[in-house]
């Protein structure tokens, strides 16, 4: 591999020899310098984190007036509702002289005011306050140029907001794609909507962002990283659960994202029960999924009940639905070093019922860097990351379990690596698809002629 | 109990968990004991029923945890770190029918991998006599880092 890190950019080389198939032996390789190299990550922050769309809060996260602050895609931005109940997203930038404006994580507000020169502007953005404005030519403030600058794309699905850095974006629902069905599976279990439950738990790993991509999906890790996990649920369910092979499937759902839908061997609050929360429980969780066959069919409704789910939406956005239902979010500060965010979702008609109270366990079993199996992640991760240190020595990862370069790769079985495959050809139709024209890096457009993620069909055979 | 005896309880349950002995710090937690981190991000003294914590341990969960902390498949801590507690601040905030509340504040730094992270913050305890030893009733761990950065992670008893 040639070491670039002396350049800016990646050349187009490095990115395509980067991701490795073996047509012969079906061999599917990562170069690891792709989890260290500063001129990839400076690739990827232009062209996956300025191009793709990328996920910011849920909508009931906020009521009116209510605002957060949050980075994403290493940006600030001010998440809020407006006064008329409208879900905004601003860059957290006061457009006069640059300083943020706002540095409180989160609180209601009618209106913003910058610490520095004291322009103010109410929580439509609208610029209400330019410091003697009188001294400024005539029609200074008209026409909206000294309003709070919004991000250039907004827009949500099923209550999941996400922004998007590049006005041309194709739209969400046709980035998100058949990630979308799986997004209703997950938000159709509520009778009543889904809710963000308490506050976001806020982590970090010494570890490449990708590496988090990957584990996130990573089915097959669950026995030799997790077992003191797998002991906690054997022991609660009274050694009802078995462990073993899960019956299920892995997809690659294009665009980057995937997901693997498989039988659920834990109890589930919504609706798979396990002795140790008692026979009350029982009765509730058999009406739930009486309730989700009469709404959606038997089939449908034991996905929804009895199986877990470990979504992604590329970049870096997760949504796992397993002995809880967790959105994560991890955004990358340097090659080395990513930011993590968790929260915990839950249905509307779980607030002050003994479910939610199940609901909040299962999740603080497994889930959050207090759990019995998030700092194993972490350590697996950081791991990783140290000994890629050794990457021009010890090149490759292997991501071969259940390639068949003859196949289209795009479903597979539980533990299969598939799903790390999926990424991997999303991350390098985004690093190919456009680019800087400088050392040999140049842009390239599909065969639409437009720009945005290409579907599957445009991978490195 | 006396002040000196609570400030020397503070001091042992320190020194038992900086010297890994887990099962018999665990003996010192009364029946029906509550262990308790909230989120940072959150209202500490909310319910851990109804709002999202970082640990939230009733006597079950806090008795998986030590064994867990037990194994060397607990691969966050194994091989374990290694950690030094600084227990201080202590007072003695009242006592109510047969609890004590108690409050200390506390640093405590972990290394592992070379890496030395720093947790701080205030440690809330309610503490009972039945017999005559000290047992904590509830433990509640109010950290002030404001996240978990660049920590990553709670893998111990902080």
């Amino acid at each position: 591999m040639t070491n670039s890190t002396s350049a800016l950019w990646p050349c187009i080389e490095e990115i395509e020899s980067s991701v490795r198939v073996d047509p012969q032996t079906s061999r599917f390789s990562v170069a690891r310098s792709n989890y260290t190299d500063p001129a990839i990550f400076n690739a990827e922050m232009a062209d996956i984190f300025s191009k793709c769309w990328l996920y910011v809060g849920h909508d009931s996260e906020l009521q009116n007036d209510h605002f957060i602050t949050r980075k994403v895609g290493g940006r600030g931005v001010i998440y809020l509702r407006d006064r008329n109940g409208m879900v905004r997203c601003f860059l957290n930038v006061c457009p006069h002289r640059g300083a943020q404006l706002c540095r409180q994580r989160e609180g209601k507000a009618l209106n913003f005011s910058c610490l520095y020169h004291g322009w103010g502007f109410d929580n439509t953005g609208r610029a209400i306050h330019v410091a003697e404005l009188e001294t400024y030519p005539a029609g200074f403030n008209e026409g909206g140029r000294n309003d709070m600058v919004p991000v250039p794309r907004f827009e949500s699905y099923r209550g999941f907001w996400f922004l998007n850095y590049d006005r041309d974006a194709v739209s969400l629902a046709e980035y998100l794609g058949p990630a979308c069905d799986y997004i209703d599976v997950i938000v159709d279990q509520a009778e009543q909507g889904m809710h963000i439950v308490g506050s976001v738990q806020e982590y970090s790993a010494r570890a490449n962002w990708k590496l988090l991509a990957e584990n996130s999906t990573d089915i097959l890790h669950v026995e030799a990283l997790h077992p003191t996990y797998l002991d906690l649920v054997s022991t609660n369910s009274g050694g009802q659960m078995k462990r073993g092979k899960m019956e299920g499937k892995a997809l690659d759902l294009g665009n980057g994202h995937a997901v693997v839908e498989r039988r659920a061997t834990y109890g589930r609050p919504i609706a798979q029960w396990i002795s140790l929360w008692g026979d009350e429980a029982k009765v509730e969780i058999d009406a739930i999924y009486d309730r989700l066959v009469r709404q959606f069919g038997e089939e449908r409704a034991h996905r929804m009940a009895h199986c877990a789910r470990n979504l992604l939406i590329f970049p870096n956005l997760v949504i796992n639905d397993i002995m809880s239902l967790t959105v994560r979010v991890f955004q990358p500060t340097a090659a080395d070093y990513m930011e993590v965010s968790v929260w915990s979702l839950a249905p509307r008609e779980e607030i002050g019922k003994p479910a939610l109270a199940r609901r909040l366990t299962n999740f603080l079993e497994f889930l959050g860097p207090g759990g019995f199996a998030t700092p194993d992640d972490i350590e697996a991760l950081e791991s990783c990351q140290r000994a890629a240190a050794a990457c021009a020595e010890a090149p490759w990862n292997d991501l071969s379990k259940g390639f068949d370069a003859k196949s289209d790769d795009s479903i597979g079985d539980t533990k299969d690596e598939l799903p790390q495959r999926a990424f991997w050809r999303g991350w390098q139709a985004c690093l190919l698809q456009t680019g800087k024209s400088d050392n040999g890096y140049h842009r390239r457009v599909d065969t639409n002629g437009h720009r945005g993620l290409p579907d599957q069909g445009s991978r490195t055979a | 109990m006396t002040r000196t005896d609570i400030e020397d309880f503070l001091i042992k349950e320190a020194e038992l968990l900086d010297d890994w002995r887990l099962p018999e710090w665990r003996q010192l937690f009364a029946p029906g004991c509550r262990y308790l981190v909230p989120n940072m991000a959150g209202d500490p003294y909310a319910p851990p029923e109804s709002t999202l914590f970082l640990i939230a341990d009733d006597e079950h969960h806090l008795t998986e945890r030590v064994k867990r902390l037990g194994k060397k498949t607990a691969h966050a801590e194994y091989p374990h770190s290694v950690t030094q507690r600084l227990v201080s601040n202590v007072r003695v905030l009242g006592h109510e029918q047969d609890v004590t509340r108690v409050q200390s504040s506390f640093v405590t730094f972990r290394t592992s991998q070379g890496v030395t992270d720093t947790y701080f913050g205030r440690h809330e305890y309610l503490l009972v006599c039945p017999d005559g030893d000290i047992l904590i009733k509830e433990k509640r761990t109010i950290l002030k880092m404001g996240a978990l950065r660049p920590h990553g992670r709670l893998s111990i008893i902080v």
